[in-house]
């Protein structure tokens, strides 16, 4: 079945085939007819039995015999006699089908239908799989109905793996087989069998049998398949866990009203400026849950009650599931100094998507000070501009008693370790792997196993480090340098992985998170107090990341890189400056994520690849404003333009109708041009500087 | 031999293009091939059953079979009795076997069921699916004649008697427990290097100055771990002599063989569907092979006549030509060309005159091999040395046992779902290259100690074959009960088998040759029957140099296209 070489047909092949086309077409007029009259003689079955062994993949034939079968099973004059022999014909259809080709899907389908009705021999079905399987033991189609009668004779997961693992001993280059274990190892596991009590006991083993597979041929990938899994297996937790948050727990928080006013004793990582007194709490998990409420979250706050406040997930396709979740905290200016409370999961309701309840319930706690009012800030705001030039910024120097974010970010996640004891037997299985790569990398040269040998040290780091501190960033790096040389095919993949390494690496540590922080003033009124400016510029990323670490930023530099996505972005809630200029982004659906920023004000695109490619493959990946999803917020009578701009531009009016952007850049992209950039001027009308020109 | 014959047919017609005497293998194949080229043949063979040397005998056959080869005949003297126009030699048996050693532990028990025994004299043997002799058996059309079983699998032995699984392919590898990821990976890759270079891959390419080189430098230079040099060597390429140590090494393996040694070895792994391993062996043993081709050679038209001894040669009294032979009972046959299996030779008679054609020919006659001899020993017990597994070959690399071994030993055990013996037993054959009875008599005894419990009785130790024979009946009851009794005793080989019967002999070897008679050689020291067919062919060609072995016909390319030989799951 596999490995066989195409040969190019022989004219009196291609003369078969014509007059094979030839007869199935007169056939399939003929079933047509039968079937748009719905006649169900004898001799229509017949001919649509005919016609589908010479074509199995024909679907309709496939459901005009389930249409037959109900017609005669519905006669008031069927019998159970008279049923087990319809039915026994189909199956015997199926069968001639599946000689023909037993890769149709049709053909597979019916035959689950017919069998389902529970009329038929389930041993008849076992015998038939295993004739099948040993034609061709990799036909994931026998595999897939072989789970189904599995099912349905309820024949234990345990002979089911014992067959599949001698399936696997006859050729361990079997992807269906390894799969079929994975499959049968998970419901074992989930049914708490006997011998499958836990993954603790179970994965080392499953470790020990891979390696064979791996080590005694490393170019065959269905072992790395099942060893990607069981990675996955090992790191995974199920219950979902809260990560970080912000304001993080420990924090002091200052919301200022007023940019003007002098701010003084308290950190600018944690200074804020908002015009409504309020601010955007972010909750971030290790998965994407659902269920995030005034019920199972709760805020003991002054001003704030608890069941006022709302709950949104920051899922860019508009799903009620998302990684991070925010929900906005008021302080008004009548209460200077108050704390806050957050309780998470003490009651039940937030569950994984894969059904896993929340079950470590965590608390945190913060203060937030609010400095009144004192002058209009309209002013202020009007002449507000950012010029995101280099002499603009300085380094901070942060005092050395002063607590910058990361620091929070741990006291997190010690309270947080959900299974001190159970983290064991994951770091030793983890450790274990690592040493057993790393010997067969001596032995030879090979691109899956530094790939593997790379994941496993990152997960090893996450797993084990407490302090935060990647300590085999270096060798993660080095892996993935090399992997970009030897294997140029994969070269972005590879280079999307060094990026997020390095960026995890920049901000882990105190010193290198510091090298990137500068402080941003402006020429004009050098005494404005600003925000820390974090700066990821010059440093090729082709992805971002780290996005559970950068909550606290809200001026962000990203300018001169590789970027084509900014994908995980709309984590960063308190983002209100951001710049893009000098990157590889292709279309405006790319932008996706900023939707979700609902404090950036001042946005940089310039220079970019926008409107330059026909084809936005981005596209097939984001939503759209045609996806369903998105359709209930399309409003058409809102827009303020013409529908012959709308067709040419919609995926930016989707974006920035959205945004309350003051300051725009964009050229350079090849779509601005001037009729663009009047529409943009409609489409926000907030925006006071398009490309540097202030707007009337 | 046996004084009570049958009264002999006449045999009609008289005139043969070929005959041959003896069953062997490579005689059968001569008889079917001559045949087949539509020779007219005559194929006697003194014994009532086929196969000679490679015969598969019952308890109470195979004694006698290799009594009447171990010691010169008692016949007529060596004289010429003149003829009118023929001189008359008389034949003269070779001692082929040295004296043997046949104990029994349960004489009642195997008496019992003697004749449901099918000993391989010349074991162990078995075939590669690969091998030559299957492309024969296929081509020759005798494979219909025949049905195989799938060996189970092969093991490396050491002194301590544990044995070792020999992953001799990709699934096996995988599979084995007792090697280390890192050798699992060595030998795969290496595998890996050998099928890449046969199939001419780019850049795995081996170079010519390697294939020139001893194969176990070239391994050496791969920088094999000794236990995986051991596998490809003596398990898979099934060497010899140990190739470590020049100074006892007669036979060093070249690269080039041992790269064509895997990849028949790595063709056969998965040829027939039926058959997982690389090794088959024939429903009721080697003897069936001479058969399948003795009836190969009668559907072509050969005679056959068993039973019929052969008392002499007819030689043409002017020019020293052959001419005919004479049988047991008087007749004279003659033919063009003759073949004769290697017991037989022709003393000079006493008073030849030195100018006689014959006086140079004739000493010339049946080549030994200088290769020595062959130890061989069959064993009978009543449990497998492994508990699920009924039929196995195990080898013994050279210096594995003890440090003067310089040959490898290897072992077959056949079970009874082959048909060799009665369910419940199992025969265990045992071969080893030696220069003389001494040496391989202790190649022979060491595995047997290493594997077996052999029970001390105290009779059995020294009892020739006669004794043995003889006291069989008498003794049933007493050795019964000693057998109970010693099984009683407790294990001391802690789960060891114990031997119930055992035969021990030293195989004399002899070149197949066409000088001024054709003689067959010898059953060889090999695993399998590579190398006596390519005597066998060449014998045919010298004496039918105008004659194509076994052409194609389109019958025959019907069934190489079938691949199809029996083969039972």
């Amino acid at each position: 079945m596999h490995g066989r070489p195409r040969k190019v047909p022989k004219p009196e092949d291609e003369a078969a085939s014509a007059a094979k086309a030839q007869k199935l077409r007169a056939l399939q007029t003929q079933f047509f007819s039968y079937h748009h009259n719905k006649i169900y003689t004898k001799e229509a079955i017949e001919l649509s039995a005919k016609l589908l062994e010479i074509n199995p993949e024909s679907y309709t034939a496939w459901n005009y015999r389930k249409l037959a079968v109900e017609h005669y099973l519905s006669q008031p004059e069927s019998n159970p006699d008279s049923v087990r022999s319809i039915l026994d014909e189909e199956l015997r259809v199926v069968e001639s089908a599946l000689r023909q080709n037993f890769k149709s899907y049709g053909a597979w389908h019916h035959r689950k239908w017919v069998v389902s009705k529970g009329h038929s021999s389930i041993d008849h079905e076992l015998r038939l799989l295993d004739k099948f399987q040993r034609a061709d033991s990799r036909n994931f189609h026998a595999w897939n109905y072989r789970r189904f009668v599995r099912e349905l004779m309820n024949r234990s997961e345990q002979d089911e793996l014992k067959y599949t693992e001698n399936m696997i001993y006859t050729n361990f280059s079997n992807y269906s087989a390894w799969h079929n274990r994975s499959v049968l190892l998970s419901t074992l596991l989930e049914k708490k069998a006997e011998g499958f009590l836990s993954k603790e006991n179970v994965l080392p083993e499953e470790y020990e049998f891979i390696h064979q597979a791996i080590f005694t041929d490393p170019d065959d990938q269905s072992g790395w398949f099942y060893h990607l899994w069981l990675l996955d297996q090992t790191v995974k937790v199920d219950s979902p866990l809260l990560v970080t948050s912000w304001p993080a727990h420990g924090s002091d928080v200052l919301l200022v009203v007023d940019r003007f006013h002098k701010v003084c004793g308290l950190s600018p990582f944690t200074t804020l400026h908002s015009d409504s007194g309020s601010f955007p709490m972010v909750l971030y998990f290790n998965q994407s849950v659902e269920g995030v409420s005034s019920s199972t979250v709760t805020v003991e706050s002054g001003s704030n009650k608890s069941e006022d406040i709302i709950w949104k997930p920051l899922s860019v396709n508009n799903s009620q599931a998302a990684q991070v979740w925010v929900a906005h905290l008021t302080f008004p200016t009548s209460e200077l100094n108050s704390s806050v409370e957050v309780s998470v999961g003490h009651s039940e309701g937030i569950t994984s998507t894969r059904g896993f309840q929340y079950s470590y319930p965590s608390k945190f706690s913060f203060k937030v000070h609010v400095q009144p009012i004192e002058r209009d800030s309209s002013q202020g705001s009007v002449a507000e501009s950012v010029l995101w030039r280099e002499e603009n910024f300085k380094v901070y120097e942060a005092r050395s008693d002063e607590s910058i974010p990361i620091v929070f970010f741990d006291q997190l996640r010690i309270r947080n370790d959900p299974e001190p004891t159970a983290s064991n037997w994951r770091a030793e299985a983890l450790a274990k792997e690592i040493e057993c790569f790393r010997e067969l990398l001596s032995l030879m040269d090979c691109k899956i196993g530094k790939l593997t040998l790379a994941r496993l040290l990152m997960a090893y780091d996450a797993m084990s480090s407490c302090a935060n501190k990647l300590v085999h960033s270096e060798e993660v790096l080095e892996l993935y340098s090399d992997l970009m040389k030897l294997d140029p095919s994969h070269y972005q993949y590879y280079k999307d992985e060094h990026c997020l390494v390095l960026l995890q690496e920049m901000i882990s540590n105190r010193e290198s998170l510091l090298k990137h922080c500068f402080q941003y003033t402006d020429p004009v009124s050098s005494t404005i107090h600003n925000p820390i400016c974090l700066r990821l510029n010059n440093l090729s990323l082709s992805r971002m990341g780290a996005f559970e670490k950068l909550l606290w930023v809200q001026i962000l530099d990203l300018s001169h890189n590789e970027l084509q996505s900014i994908e995980g972005l709309e984590a960063m809630q308190l983002l209100s400056c951001l710049s893009l200029r000098n990157n590889k982004l292709r279309s405006f659906t790319a932008l996706d994520p900023l939707r979700k920023l609902k404090s950036l004000r001042v946005l940089d695109i310039s220079y970019n690849q926008i409107g330059e490619h026909s084809i936005d493959t981005t596209r097939y990946l984001c939503s759209s404003p045609l996806s369903h999803s998105v359709g209930s917020e399309w409003n058409k009578d809102e827009t303020v333009i013409s529908d012959g701009a709308l067709i040419d531009y919609w995926e930016a009016f989707f974006i920035f109708k959205e945004l309350n952007l003051k300051q725009l850049d964009i050229a350079g992209n090849a779509i601005a041009d001037e009729k663009f950039k009047s529409i943009l001027v409609k489409v926000m009308p907030t925006l006071k500087r398009l490309d540097g020109e202030l707007l009337g | 031999m046996d004084n009570e014959l049958p009264p002999y047919p006449p045999i009609d017609p008289t005139t043969f293009d070929l005959i041959v005497i003896g069953t062997g293998l490579p005689e059968s194949i001569l008889a079917a091939a001559a045949s087949t080229a539509s020779k007219s043949v005559l194929h006697l063979d003194p014994n009532p059953f086929y196969g000679s040397h490679f015969s598969s005998l019952s308890l109470i056959d195979f004694p006698s079979f290799l009594t009447s080869h171990s010691s010169p005949s008692p016949s007529s003297p060596p004289l010429s009795i003149s003829h009118h126009d023929f001189a008359v030699y008389n034949f003269a048996t070779r001692p082929l076997y040295s004296p043997f050693d046949i104990s029994s532990f349960s004489p009642h028990l195997l008496h019992q069921h003697s004749r449901r025994f099918n000993i391989d004299v010349a074991g162990p043997r078995v075939f590669f699916c690969a091998d030559k002799s299957i492309d024969l058996l296929l081509k020759s059309g005798a494979s219909q004649y025949l049905e195989f079983k799938s060996i189970d699998a092969t093991f490396l032995g050491d002194d301590k008697g544990n044995l070792w699984n020999v992953p001799d392919s990709r699934a096996a590898i995988f599979k084995d427990k007792s090697l280390g990821l890192m050798e699992k990976n060595q030998l795969m890759r290496f595998f890996k290097l050998v099928q890449g270079h046969l199939a001419g891959e780019q850049g795995v390419k081996i170079s010519e100055e390697d294939l020139q080189s001893p194969f176990v430098d070239f391994l050496n230079k791969m920088g094999l771990l000794p236990k995986i040099k051991t596998f490809v060597l003596y398990a898979i390429a099934m060497v010899d002599y140990d190739q470590d140590d020049v100074g006892v090494c007669r036979d060093l393996l070249k690269t080039k063989d041992g790269i064509d040694q895997l990849a028949v070895y790595s063709a056969s792994v998965g040829r027939f569907p039926n058959a997982p391993g690389a090794l088959i062996y024939p429903v009721y043993g080697q003897g069936e092979l001479s058969q399948a081709f003795c009836r190969r050679a009668a559907v072509k038209g050969s005679l056959y006549v068993l039973r019929m001894p052969v008392t002499a040669l007819l030689v043409d009294k002017d020019n020293g030509c052959y001419k005919g032979v004479r049988l047991a009972s008087g007749q004279d046959i003659f033919s063009k060309k003759l073949i004769l299996d290697p017991s037989f030779m022709v003393p000079l008679p006493l008073g030849m005159s030195p100018s006689h054609p014959l006086q140079e020919k004739l000493p010339l006659f049946s080549f030994r091999d200088d290769r020595g001899k062959v130890a061989r020993g069959i064993c009978i017990t009543k449990t497998s040395l492994k508990p699920d597994i009924s039929n196995l070959l195990v080898v013994y690399p050279p210096r594995s046992l003890f440090p003067e071994q310089v040959t490898s030993i290897r072992l077959l055990q056949i079970g009874s779902n082959l048909a060799v013996c009665p369910p419940g037993m199992f025969v265990l054959y045992i071969s080893a290259l030696c220069n003389d009875d001494d040496q391989g008599k202790k190649l022979l005894h060491s595995v047997m100690n290493t594997l077996l419990t052999v029970p001390h009785s105290k009779n059995s130790e020294s009892k020739a074959a006669f004794q043995s024979e003889t006291a069989e009946n008498g003794c049933a009851v007493q050795d019964e009960i000693a057998e109970s009794s010693s099984a009683a005793e407790s294990n001391p080989g802690e789960g060891k088998p114990t031997l119930i019967w055992s035969a021990l002999y030293i195989q004399e070897l002899t070149l197949g040759q066409v000088e001024f008679l054709c003689s067959t050689p010898m059953p060889d020291w090999k695993l399998n029957y590579n190398d006596l067919i390519d005597v066998t062919v060449k014998l045919f060609k010298e004496i039918y140099p105008d004659e194509e072995f076994f052409p194609e016909t389109s019958s025959s390319k019907n069934c190489e296209d079938d691949g199809d030989i029996a083969l039972e799951a």
